[in-house]
């Protein structure tokens, strides 16, 4: 009994602009979580010899790919005959050809440089309230009326609450 | 106030690990984390240097490893690991371009293509039968396995002609193709003492001529092919070298006892495998002899004589006829390396003396190598593998390089601390490094604002990675410069920094060393001695090394520095050891307490003072021990009883008597792997608070182990066997009282198990057979009996039991929880991270088939999730269910590089409460730390101070400006 099937492994991935042919040396088909492991051939085949009818597993580690493991059956009665499907979405496949559900990166991206970044950061937030502070307090504090400001201020006084005006230099003599 | 404190970091924490947190940019790499790439021990070499260009030699390993090496500077051009059971039994170079590797016991052949390691062919060959495997490649390709002999084209591995030769009780031992490529030969016996030789035609495969004759004497089993025709054997005493040849078409006896050529010789001597011509190294019990055979065998005599152990080469030819070999000796730190030729007389080319540290042991093997010198001389270089694995290359009496390949065999780990940092730092040195602070500085803050150069981004990733602050060697405020303890499969012991990982000390004691006494002496296990802190602070830390010879049970010690590498102590036990158990104990020079447990079951308490057994018999009656018999399938439990009664004098003997035991049906069950919590975690509290403000209480004992058996026929593989006839029974026992605390049956489970336990919960990873998908369970243990405790009434009134000891005699009344999900990678291994104070949410971390580690977060394996969490449960963190467990690329710790043959995860916590240490071994090594809830407790590297140092001073600045402003305004309004 034995199980050779195609797999278009390396095609697949040579389609997605992964140019470096050293890469697919790197590809490894593994059988029943390790009981065997295969290597690719240059045409993309591998194969394993002598597997015993049942249902076996084979996985393919690949850095930077994510492969489903494929789950294959291999039938007693019908010598030669094997059927595959992938354990993730138990899709069926008509040929053993395994491909890599999606690329996998295993960094993060680091945003480019914008204003809003450093504004967000915890010191573009000081600077912020700092200018609101300064440019836009005194905005309010002239739309008041000077009469009603007076009256708060002298009520203020009365009760003996500190006062921002109090603080401000240049207000003491007042 | 500590737990408030800790209260609100784990709130912090659990807000902050929402999103994926071991996530690493690019220019990241390397800052906190390296790797080594190692090979193994080296058993075959092959030397490619004919051609111009690079110069490589390709080895086969002992890790089933096939790599191809610089052999300018050592490093890996490229390598394979081929499986498990696919050991590699010869390699060889074929048609200039093919590395062609037989494995799998003669049943795999494979073409490997030289400059980049792709496979170009595989080719399956099907004997017969069981049988030894040879392989020849000259003209072709030969290979003898199963019983048959193969031909195989090179350019396709095709196979050209089979013909099978085994027949009754016949076993070959040596094939060859002669010069010029006109004949095969091959030699076997049947039996012991009947000697069968073949001749074939090397087109077809035909036998051409094929005889048999019966030696007397009887044959040892070793034999080597001369020259074509001519046999050269050891008869079965060991002490008369017979040599056999083709004489008119019969085959023809020589013998002649060594003691005639030797006459001091005695005892027995074995054929060494060396490949030479004309000639024959004869290993005795003191020497190795070259001894030169001519005339078929009619006059032999004495070439060379080799005194002590040694290494010898296969001959090489050189010129025209011209063939030599080396030799290695070693003589304490001194490498003698001699080429010699291989013709007699004073054959002695070139003789080296290198010194080499002395830490590697002896020479094992040697493969030379010949190169043109500028001046047209004949100049030699030979890769030496040594006692300890590592690889070296001599040339011109120089070390050219060394590789510490006994790294890609560790058995066992551990860490220490650095020393502390000494008073008296320079001021100039304060200030260079204060510059070269502000320095980096301005270039960070160049990058952040995207105005540095090429440059300027290329000398930042240099100060990054070279940073002379992790390197150092004291101990850094946030516990993260260590020393990793590694013990080799050889028995040495190294120390490697965990800022570069570079080899600080390497140890290979003397009883690890070979000798007549243990031929084998391998490495076992590594234990912390002694941690000094607090009172025992000027005593450096120690560990203790534990060996064994061969196969047999581990029965020396080692105690070493973890400081300096010199061996303290060393100690030979009367006893063999079956067990190691370090109690919870130290002495007043923190020396933690082992008891050593014998065959008989008796416990020897170490170290031996006083002073600790005193210690050790006020403890005594809370010490329990417990055993596992995987092969019975009994679990016993013992406790301590006095005094040795048969050791009279001996006080530090103690015997045990068996408490309980837990017996599995052998027919049903059979245990397939156990877990405990690590002796040195910290759980921060017990309590955890549910989302309904409710409490409910973990039930954490150091005593609960995690047993999972699985059915006997379970064990063969995924293909063989249908999900009626597996299972997986899995088992929290108590191994205090025996008693079982939890018991769970999953259908269809097939091994192997990989099982981690921590706090007060375990997660295992088996395969579904059913789901034909692999899952992983995770079982939580709550203690019920303190769930009272939640009115505060009580509490005030002091009415509550939380001062009571947990102690496993009560009866503890426990709830359990657990769930499953789907996994889609194989699991070669699993851990999970350690955090100083333990308030850190934790992290599984998991090695998958492909040799990389994914962090996964505990949450994600909560028996809370449902698949419509409320509100308030979302608030706590409970992640909705789904059937399979999310594999998020960007939290592999390992990110973009792979750790070969993974076999081992060990954590250790950091000073700093965030942090976790990962020390990930196989035959590649990988070092990086993890922050499982993200820093929260310091600023990152990512940090930019400069930033913020302008943003104080734009401050400071624009109070000023607006200050001076007012003043004005207020002026002028004065003068209104």
């Amino acid at each position: 009994m034995s199980l050779k099937r195609k797999s278009e492994v390396i095609k697949g991935m040579g389609a997605k602009g992964l140019g470096l042919p050293g890469k697919s040396t790197n590809v490894k088909v593994i059988l029943n979580g390790g009981q065997r492991v295969a290597f690719i051939r240059p045409d993309g085949y591998f194969s394993f010899h002598g597997v015993p009818a049942g249902t076996h597993l084979i996985e393919v580690a690949a850095l930077g790919y994510f492969f489903s493991p494929v789950r294959i059956d291999v039938s007693s009665r019908n010598p030669g005959k094997v059927q595959a499907a992938l354990t993730e979405n138990r899709r069926t496949l008509n040929e053993l050809v395994l491909e890599p559900l999606q690329e996998e990166s295993y960094y993060e991206i680091r945003e480019p440089f914008s204003i809003i970044s450093l504004v967000k950061s915890p010191m573009g937030l000081m600077v912020g309230f700092m200018l609101v502070a300064v440019f836009l307090l005194p905005k309010l504090m002239e739309n008041l009326d000077t009469e009603e400001m007076r009256r708060a201020q002298e009520e203020m006084q009365n009760q003996g609450v500190p006062s921002l005006s109090n603080l401000l230099p240049g207000r003491s003599n007042n | 106030m500590a737990n408030i404190m800790g209260f609100f970091l784990v709130l912090l924490s659990l807000t902050l690990s929402l999103y994926p947190s071991c996530a690493l940019y690019e220019d990241q790499v390397g800052i906190m984390d390296w790797h080594q790439q190692y090979i193994g021990k080296v058993n075959h070499a092959v030397f490619h240097t004919q051609k111009q260009g690079r110069k490589r030699v390709v080895v086969a390993t002992d890790e089933n490893i096939i790599a191809s090496l610089d052999l300018r500077r050592g490093d890996i051009f490229w390598r394979h690991v081929l499986g498990d059971s696919d050991a590699v039994n010869d390699i060889d170079i074929a048609l200039g371009k093919y590395v062609i590797t037989l494995s799998s016991s003669g049943s795999i052949l494979r073409a490997w293509n030289l400059p980049d390691g792709q496979m170009m062919w595989e080719s399956f060959l099907q004997g017969s039968g069981p049988s030894k495997s040879l392989l020849s490649v000259s003209a072709s390709i030969l290979v003898f396995s199963g019983g048959c002999l193969h031909a195989i084209s090179g350019i396709d591995g095709d196979v050209l002609w089979r013909r099978e030769l085994s027949g009754e009780s016949l076993e070959m031992h040596k094939i060859r193709q002669s010069p010029n490529g006109e004949t095969i030969y091959a030699a076997g016996l049947v039996g012991s003492s009947q000697l069968a030789l073949y001749e074939l035609n090397p087109k077809n495969g035909d036998i051409v001529n094929h005889k048999m004759a019966l030696f007397s004497g009887g044959f040892s089993g070793e034999m080597l092919f001369l020259s074509d025709g001519t046999l050269v054997a050891l008869d079965a005493t060991r002490s008369t070298i017979v040599t056999a040849s083709f004489n008119n078409g019969n085959l023809v006896f020589h013998q002649r006892p060594i003691i005639e050529i030797v006459p001091e010789f005695s005892g027995s001597a074995s054929l060494l495998p060396s490949r030479f011509k004309g000639s024959v190294a004869i290993k005795t019990d003191s020497h190795v002899l070259l001894i030169l055979v001519r005339e078929n065998g009619k006059k032999m005599e004495t070439l060379d004589k080799i005194e002590g152990p040694s290494a010898i080469s296969d001959a090489l030819l050189f010129s025209e006829d011209q063939q030599a070999f080396g030799v290695v000796r070693h003589e304490q730190d001194v490498l003698s390396l001699s080429i010699k030729l291989d013709g007699g007389g004073n054959n002695e080319l070139i003789t080296d003396n290198i010194k080499v540290d002395g830490q590697r042991g002896r020479a094992e093997m040697v493969f030379i190598n010949n190169y043109i010198r500028t001046d047209r001389s004949q100049g030699f270089r030979a890769l030496v593998v040594m006692e300890d694995y590592s690889l070296m290359l001599l040339q011109q009496g120089n070390i050219v390089w060394c590789r510490e390949d006994g790294l890609a065999s560790i058995v066992d780990t551990t860490i220490s601390e650095l020393p502390l940092e000494k008073e008296g730092v320079s001021v100039a040195n304060v200030e260079h490094s204060l510059f070269q602070w502000l320095k980096g500085h301005f270039l960070k803050l160049k990058e952040t604002l995207m105005l540095a150069s090429a440059e300027d981004i290329a000398v930042i990733q240099e100060m990054r990675l070279k940073n002379s602050e992790k390197t150092k060697m004291t101990r850094d405020h946030n516990g993260f410069r260590k020393l990793l303890i590694v013990l080799t499969r050889a028995g040495k012991i190294l120390a490697l920094h965990t800022g570069d990982g570079r080899v600080v000390w390497s140890l290979l004691s003397p009883s690890f060393r070979k000798s007549e006494k243990c031929q084998n002496p391998t490495g076992v296990k590594i234990y912390q001695w002694q941690v000094p802190h607090h009172h025992a602070l000027d005593e450096n830390p120690s560990v203790l090394v534990v060996g064994r010879c061969g196969l047999g049970s581990p029965n020396f010690l080692s105690f070493v520095d973890s400081y300096t590498g010199k061996e303290l102590e060393s100690l030979r036990l009367t006893h063999p050891v079956t067990q190691i158990v370090p109690l919870p104990f130290t002495d007043s020079l923190e020396q933690r307490l082992h008891l050593f447990v014998d065959g008989e079951k008796r416990a020897h308490l170490h170290p031996r003072s006083s002073e600790s057994l005193g210690v050790f018999l006020r403890e005594l009656p809370n010490i329990y021990l417990y055993s596992i018999d995987s092969e019975r399938g009994i679990i016993r439990g013992y406790g301590l009883k006095g005094k040795c009664i048969r050791e009279e004098g001996d006080d530090y003997c103690f015997e045990t008597r068996e408490l309980w035991k837990v017996v599995f049906p052998l027919e049903s069950e059979k245990i397939s792997a156990v877990a405990t919590r690590k002796s040195n975690e910290v759980v921060h509290t017990q309590a955890k608070v549910l989302t309904d403000q409710d409490v409910i209480f973990k039930y954490i004992s150091r005593n609960v182990l995690f047993v999972a058996t699985i059915a006997p026929k379970a064990t063969d593989g995924i293909g063989s066997i249908t999900p009626d006839e597996a299972w997986l029974v899995a088992y929290l026992i108590d191994t205090v009282t025996g008693r079982i605390l939890h018991r769970v049956t999953h259908l269809g489970a097939h091994g192997p198990i990989q099982a981690v336990f921590s706090e007060n919960w375990v997660v295992y990873h088996y395969f579904n057979l059913r789901a034909h998908k692999y899952e992983m369970s995770v079982i939580e243990i709550y203690d019920q009996s303190r769930a009272d405790n939640k009115d505060v009434l009580k509490l005030v009134l002091g009415k509550h039991n939380l001062t009571t000891p947990v102690s496993s005699y009560s009866r503890p009344e426990v709830m359990v929880k657990s769930q499953s999900y789907f996994f889609t990678h194989s699991v070669k291994s699993m851990a999970v991270t350690s955090t100083a104070k333990g308030i850190t949410s934790k992290q599984l971390l998991i090695g998958t088939i492909g040799d990389q580690v994914l962090a996964l977060d505990k949450r994600y394996v909560d028996p809370r999730r449902t698949i419509n969490p409320t509100q308030a449960e979302k608030e706590e963190g409970i992640i909705p269910l789904t059937d399979s467990l999310p594999i998020i690329p960007q939290s592999y710790v390992t990110h973009s590089v792979r750790v070969e043959g993974l076999r081992g995860i060990e954590t250790f916590p950091a000073k700093l409460e965030s942090t976790s240490l990962v020390f990930i071994y196989g035959v590649d090594l990988f070092y990086t730390r993890i922050a499982p809830s993200r820093t929260y407790d310091s600023l990152t590297e990512e940090f930019s101070y400069s930033l913020l140092l302008i943003t104080i001073v734009a401050l400071v600045a624009a109070i000023f400006i607006t200050w001076r402003l007012s003043e004005k305004k207020e002026l002028r309004d004065k003068w209104r």
